[in-house]
C-alpha cells in the first residue's frame, strides 16, 4: 500500500456553540444568585478552581465553565435548573467526568451541575432485588455495598471505580459482562429526573412495568439532553457461584472472530467475550505481566459462570470449538489468582496504552459477521494515516474499541488521529453498525450523526428533545449537529 | 374499511394525507389485541398485515429483522429451526381475549409484550434493537439498528415499544434473539399461602440458581393449570433452565433449601407447558369477567390482593417473583379501590386488559400519571404525531 498517494482530509476541529455574550456579561450576578441557592461549599467560581472542570475523558477539547454548582439535594438541583432556565443559561450535567466522547465538556457560558456530592445509597431491598441510590454514587460502590450479601449490580464499564451511576444512565453504559446481563437501560427501574424548568419527575419506580410511554427508556442514554437524574432505582442480581475465564491465542484475527461466531451459533452465550489484537496484547502484557502469548495475532478472553462442574462443562465445549478454529494457545485458569491475572491485562488495557502513547478510543459497533472485515479495514485506514492502532473490545456483541495511538505533543498527529477515528466510525456504520455502542455521541461523534441517520431521523429525535428542553439549554453543544437544529426546536416549542 | 398497504411508502402517503385532513387512524396488525385499551373511535383503520416477511436473520449474529405485519408464529418457526428464540417469551393474548387471527411481531413491539422471564431477561423493549416507523406526518423514520449495543442518539426504540400505536406506524422491527435452553425443570412447592409463597420466591432469587420463572398460584385457581396436576393449597413454582448438567444440580440445591416444604418436580415438557399457561393467563381464560394486570414491587403485590379481598370478589395469581399480579375483578367501583390500594402500598401500575366495550369506555384503562408526567407525555406524543391522528385516546 502506498501511503504517499493518500491525502488526509482537511482537519475540522469540533466546534462548540458560541457563548452567549449576555450570559458572559452577567457573570458576577449569576454567581451571586447561584450562591443563594447552594450550600456554602457548593459553588465553584474562582477561575483557578474551575480548571479541573474544563474537560473530561475526551481531553482534546477544553472550555472553562462560568461556574460549577455542586448541589447536595434534589431540591438544590431543581433550584439551580429553574434559575438557569429563567435566565437562559446553558447547563452541563457532570458525574465523575470520565466520558470518552466529551459528554461533560462545558462551554464558557455554562453552569456545570456536578452530582459528586450526591453519593449516598438510600435503600437496599433484597426481597425486591433493588437499590435506590443518589446519582453521584460510583458504579462499583453499588456492587460493593451488596456484595457481602451475595448480590451485585451488573453493568461494569471499565471506569467503574470512578464513574457515577448518573453518568452511566446518561450514557447507557455497558461493560464487559453485558453480553449476559444487559446494559444500564436493562438494569434500571426508575429515576428522579429534574427538568430544565426545575420540575421534579418520578419516572418508573420499584416495579418492572410502568404505565404510559417508556420515558425511562428514553431518558437512559439521553446524554444530559433531557434533564438531570438525581436518584435512581437499579436492579440487583444474585452473584453466580463462580466465574472462570479461558484465554485463547490465534494466528489470525479472522480465526478468532470466526471462533466467536461459532461459539454463539452453537447456542452458548458466555458472560463475556473479549478480543485483543497483537499490539494490544503486547501493550497489556508489558504492563500487567498477565502471561499473554506474544507470538499470536489475536487473543480471546471468554468467561463463563456457574458451579465448578457447570463451568468445566461449558469450557470444554468452548475449548473444542476453539480447537476446531486452529487455536494456537489455550490457557485455562486453575485458580482465582490465575483468573484475576487473565483479566488484569484486559482491564488495564486503557491505562497500559496510556503509558506508551496518547490514544483516542473509538466505540463503533458492527454486526458480528462483519468483525473480520472491519478489523482488516481498520488496519488499512490507520496505516494510511501513518498511525498505529491497538484493538481491544467486546467481541460478543460486536462493540469495537480501536485505540488510535498518537503523540499529543505533535499537533499534526493529534489531528490525524481524530480524522482517522472519524473514518473508522464511518466504516462501522457502512458495515451495518453504529457510531457508538456504549460511550455516547457527545461532541466527538456529533458531526457524524448524518452518516448514520437522515436529517428526517434526526429531526424526529430533536422534536422529542424539544418536548423536554425547547430552548436548547441542556448540554446544548452535544449529540446533534449544530446546523438545522434551532428551527426544529422553535417549531415544536 | 381496513387499509392494509403492502409497502412502507404507500402507508407513508396514506398517513400524510390523513394528517393533512386531520383524519384519525386506528393502527392495527391483525387486530388480535384491539380489546385492550379504550375502544378506538377513528375514521380510518390502517393495518400492517400485508407488510409481512423476515427481512434478515443470521443465527450467528443472534438478530432477526422482520416487517411489522409478520405473524409471530412465522418468526418463532424460523428461530426454532436454528434452536433460537425470543427470550422475552411474549404473551399470547388470544386465549384471554378470545381473539381470532395471528398476532404480529409489530404488535409484540408496540404493546411491549413479555412473559414469565420478564423479571430476569426483560420485555420486548429490552430485546428490541431497531425500528422503522412512520410518524404522524407521514415521514419514514429509523431508530436503533441491528447491533446489540447502540447508544447513538435518543433511544426512540424504547418509546415506540409499548406506545400502542399512538406514536407511529411500525413497519419493521429488529429483535435480539438467544439460544433455546437445552432443558428445563420446575420445582413446585406446595401448601404455602400468598405471603409465604412469595417469600419463598424471593429466597430462591437470592441464590445462585438463576431461576427463570417464579410464580405463585393460590388454591382457588391452581386446579386450572396442567389439567389439575397443581391442585393444592397453594402452588409456588420455580423454573430452572440450562444444560443437562447444570439444571439437575441447581434443582437439588433448591430442593434442599426448601426441604421442610412439600414439593414435586415437573420435567421438561410439563414445565414448558406450565409456563406457557402462566404466560397466557390460562386460569382466567374460561370466563368473560374483567382481568387486570398489575405491576408492583414483588413484596407488595400480595399485600394489595389481601386488602382488596376484604372489599371485593376476586381471584389472583402472581408471576415475576410476585411483581406481576393477574387479577380477575370487576372494573366498576373496584377500579377506584384498586388504584387507591396500589397508591397506598407505594405505587404500581394496573392495566385493565380484559373488559367489554362499555366497561372500557367508562374505565381508566392504564394507570393515571401525575399531571407533570401527563403533560410531558402529551408533548412527546405531539413530537411524533402533532395532529393527534394515531389511535386517539387509546392509552387513556
Amino acid at each position: 500500500m502506498s501511503t504517499a498517494a493518500f491525502v488526509a482530509p482537511p482537519f475540522n476541529p469540533i466546534v462548540f456553540l458560541q457563548p452567549k455574550a449576555d450570559v458572559l456579561a452577567r457573570r458576577n450576578t449569576i454567581i451571586a444568585d447561584l450562591a443563594d441557592l447552594l450550600p456554602k461549599e457548593g459553588l465553584v467560581s474562582e477561575p483557578r478552581k474551575l480548571v479541573p472542570f474544563e474537560t473530561d475523558g475526551f481531553t482534546a477539547y477544553r472550555n472553562v465553565p462560568l461556574a460549577v454548582a455542586l448541589p447536595e439535594t434534589t431540591a438544590q438541583v431543581a433550584a439551580v435548573l429553574k434559575y438557569c432556565h429563567k435566565s437562559g443559561i446553558p447547563v452541563i450535567p457532570r458525574g465523575a467526568g470520565t466520558s470518552l466522547c466529551g459528554g461533560a465538556i462545558p462551554q464558557q457560558d455554562a453552569v456545570v451541575i456536578g452530582l459528586s456530592k450526591m453519593n449516598k445509597i438510600l435503600e437496599v431491598s433484597y426481597e425486591n432485588r433493588l437499590a435506590r441510590v443518589q446519582a453521584g454514587v460510583t458504579n462499583i460502590a453499588i456492587s460493593d455495598a451488596v456484595s457481602a450479601d451475595g448480590f451485585f449490580y451488573a453493568p461494569d464499564p471499565s471506569s467503574q471505580l470512578a464513574c457515577t451511576i448518573g453518568g452511566n444512565i446518561a450514557m447507557n453504559s455497558g461493560g464487559a459482562h453485558c453480553l449476559k446481563y444487559g446494559v444500564t437501560t436493562n438494569n434500571l427501574l426508575g429515576v428522579t429526573l429534574i427538568t430544565i424548568e426545575g420540575e421534579i419527575l418520578e419516572i418508573g419506580g420499584d416495579m418492572l412495568d410502568s404505565g404510559g410511554l417508556d420515558l425511562l427508556g428514553l431518558v437512559c442514554g439521553s446524554e444530559g439532553q433531557l434533564g438531570i437524574v438525581t436518584e435512581a432505582t437499579v436492579r440487583l442480581i444474585a452473584k453466580p457461584l463462580g466465574q472462570r475465564p479461558v484465554m485463547f491465542g490465534f494466528d489470525t484475527p479472522e480465526a478468532a472472530s470466526e471462533c466467536v461466531s461459532a461459539i454463539i451459533a452453537t447456542g452458548i452465550v458466555p458472560v463475556a467475550i473479549e478480543f485483543m489484537d497483537k499490539p494490544a496484547i503486547a501493550i497489556c502484557e508489558a504492563f500487567a505481566k498477565a502471561g499473554y502469548p506474544l507470538d499470536v495475532e489475536a487473543l480471546l478472553i471468554i468467561e463463563v459462570e456457574g458451579s465448578d462442574a457447570e463451568m468445566s462443562d461449558q469450557l470444554a465445549l468452548i475449548v473444542a470449538i476453539a480447537q476446531a478454529h486452529n487455536v494456537k494457545v489455550i490457557k485455562e485458569s486453575q485458580s482465582a489468582t490465575e483468573a484475576a491475572l487473565i483479566w488484569k491485562g484486559r482491564k488495564s488495557a486503557f491505562g497500559a496504552t496510556g503509558r506508551i502513547a496518547d490514544y483516542i478510543c473509538m466505540d463503533g459497533t458492527v454486526p458480528l459477521s462483519q468483525l473480520s472485515y472491519v478489523l482488516r479495514e481498520t488496519t488499512k485506514i490507520v496505516a494510511r494515516y501513518g498511525l498505529r492502532v491497538a484493538n481491544v473490545f467486546h467481541a460478543g456483541d460486536g462493540n469495537m474499541h480501536p485505540l488510535i495511538l498518537y503523540n499529543v505533543n505533535d499537533p499534526g498527529e493529534a489531528e490525524k488521529a481524530e480524522a482517522c477515528g472519524m473514518d473508522l466510525l464511518r466504516l462501522c456504520v457502512d458495515a451495518g453498525g453504529c457510531l457508538t455502542g456504549e460511550h455516547g455521541v457527545g461532541i466527538e461523534k456529533r458531526d457524524l450523526m448524518l452518516h448514520q441517520f437522515t436529517q428526517t431521523d434526526l429531526d424526529q429525535q430533536m422534536r422529542v428533545r424539544a418536548a423536554f428542553d425547547a430552548g436548547w439549554l441542556l448540554n446544548p453543544s452535544k449529540v446533534f449537529p449544530l446546523e438545522n437544529r434551532f428551527e426544529i426546536a422553535g417549531k415544536a416549542a | 374499511m381496513i387499509f392494509a398497504p403492502n409497502a412502507e411508502i404507500t402507508a407513508a402517503a396514506f398517513i400524510g394525507d390523513c394528517a393533512a385532513k386531520r383524519s384519525s387512524i386506528e393502527i392495527i396488525g391483525n387486530g388480535t389485541k384491539r380489546g385492550i385499551g379504550k375502544p378506538a373511535i377513528a375514521e380510518n383503520i390502517l393495518s400492517s398485515s400485508k407488510m409481512s416477511g423476515i427481512v434478515t436473520y443470521t443465527p450467528s449474529e443472534m438478530v432477526v429483522s422482520a416487517k411489522a405485519g409478520t405473524p409471530l408464529e412465522d418468526i418463532k418457526a424460523a428461530l426454532t429451526e436454528n434452536n433460537q428464540e425470543l427470550a422475552f417469551d411474549p404473551i399470547d393474548y388470544s386465549g384471554l381475549l378470545r381473539s381470532k387471527g395471528k398476532p404480529t411481531i409489530g404488535a409484540v413491539a408496540s404493546a411491549n409484550l413479555s412473559g414469565p422471564r420478564r423479571f430476569v431477561i426483560g420485555a420486548a423493549r429490552d430485546a428490541l434493537l431497531g425500528v422503522r416507523f412512520i410518524n404522524g406526518q407521514g415521514e419514514i423514520i429509523k431508530n436503533g439498528g441491528r447491533v446489540m449495543k447502540n447508544v447513538t442518539g435518543l433511544d426512540l426504540v424504547k418509546l415506540l415499544a409499548g406506545s400502542w400505536g399512538t406514536l407511529g406506524f411500525l413497519t419493521e422491527v429488529t429483535f435480539k434473539v438467544l439460544p433455546v435452553a437445552r432443558t428445563e425443570t420446575t420445582l413446585v412447592l406446595l401448601g404455602l399461602d400468598d405471603a409465604a409463597g412469595i417469600s419463598a420466591l424471593a429466597s430462591a432469587m437470592a441464590t445462585h440458581c438463576e431461576v427463570t420463572g417464579a410464580a405463585h398460584v393460590p388454591e382457588t385457581i391452581n386446579g386450572t393449570l396442567l389439567s389439575g396436576q397443581l391442585k393444592s393449597p397453594g402452588a409456588t413454582c420455580l423454573r430452572l433452565q440450562g444444560s443437562e448438567l447444570s439444571v439437575p444440580a441447581r434443582l437439588v440445591f433448591l430442593q434442599q433449601r426448601f426441604a421442610g416444604i412439600a414439593q414435586f418436580v415437573l420435567e421438561k415438557e410439563s414445565s414448558r407447558q406450565l409456563w406457557q399457561q402462566i404466560r397466557d393467563v390460562q386460569p382466567f381464560q374460561m370466563d368473560h369477567r374483567p382481568v387486570w394486570r398489575v405491576s408492583m414491587a414483588p413484596s407488595r403485590g400480595h399485600e394489595m390482593v389481601d386488602v382488596l379481598r376484604r372489599h371485593a370478589g376476586l381471584a389472583a395469581f402472581y408471576d415475576w417473583q410476585g411483581g406481576l399480579i393477574w387479577l380477575r375483578m370487576e372494573a366498576g367501583a373496584e377500579a377506584e379501590l384498586l388504584r387507591k390500594t396500589i397508591a397506598a402500598l407505594g405505587g404500581g401500575h394496573a392495566t385493565l386488559v380484559r373488559a367489554d366495550d362499555a366497561t372500557r369506555r367508562e374505565t381508566q384503562i392504564f394507570q393515571m400519571q401525575t399531571s407533570a408526567l401527563a403533560a410531558l407525555t402529551a408533548r412527546v406524543k405531539a413530537a411524533f404525531d402533532p395532529a393527534g391522528i394515531f389511535n386517539p385516546g387509546k392509552m387513556g
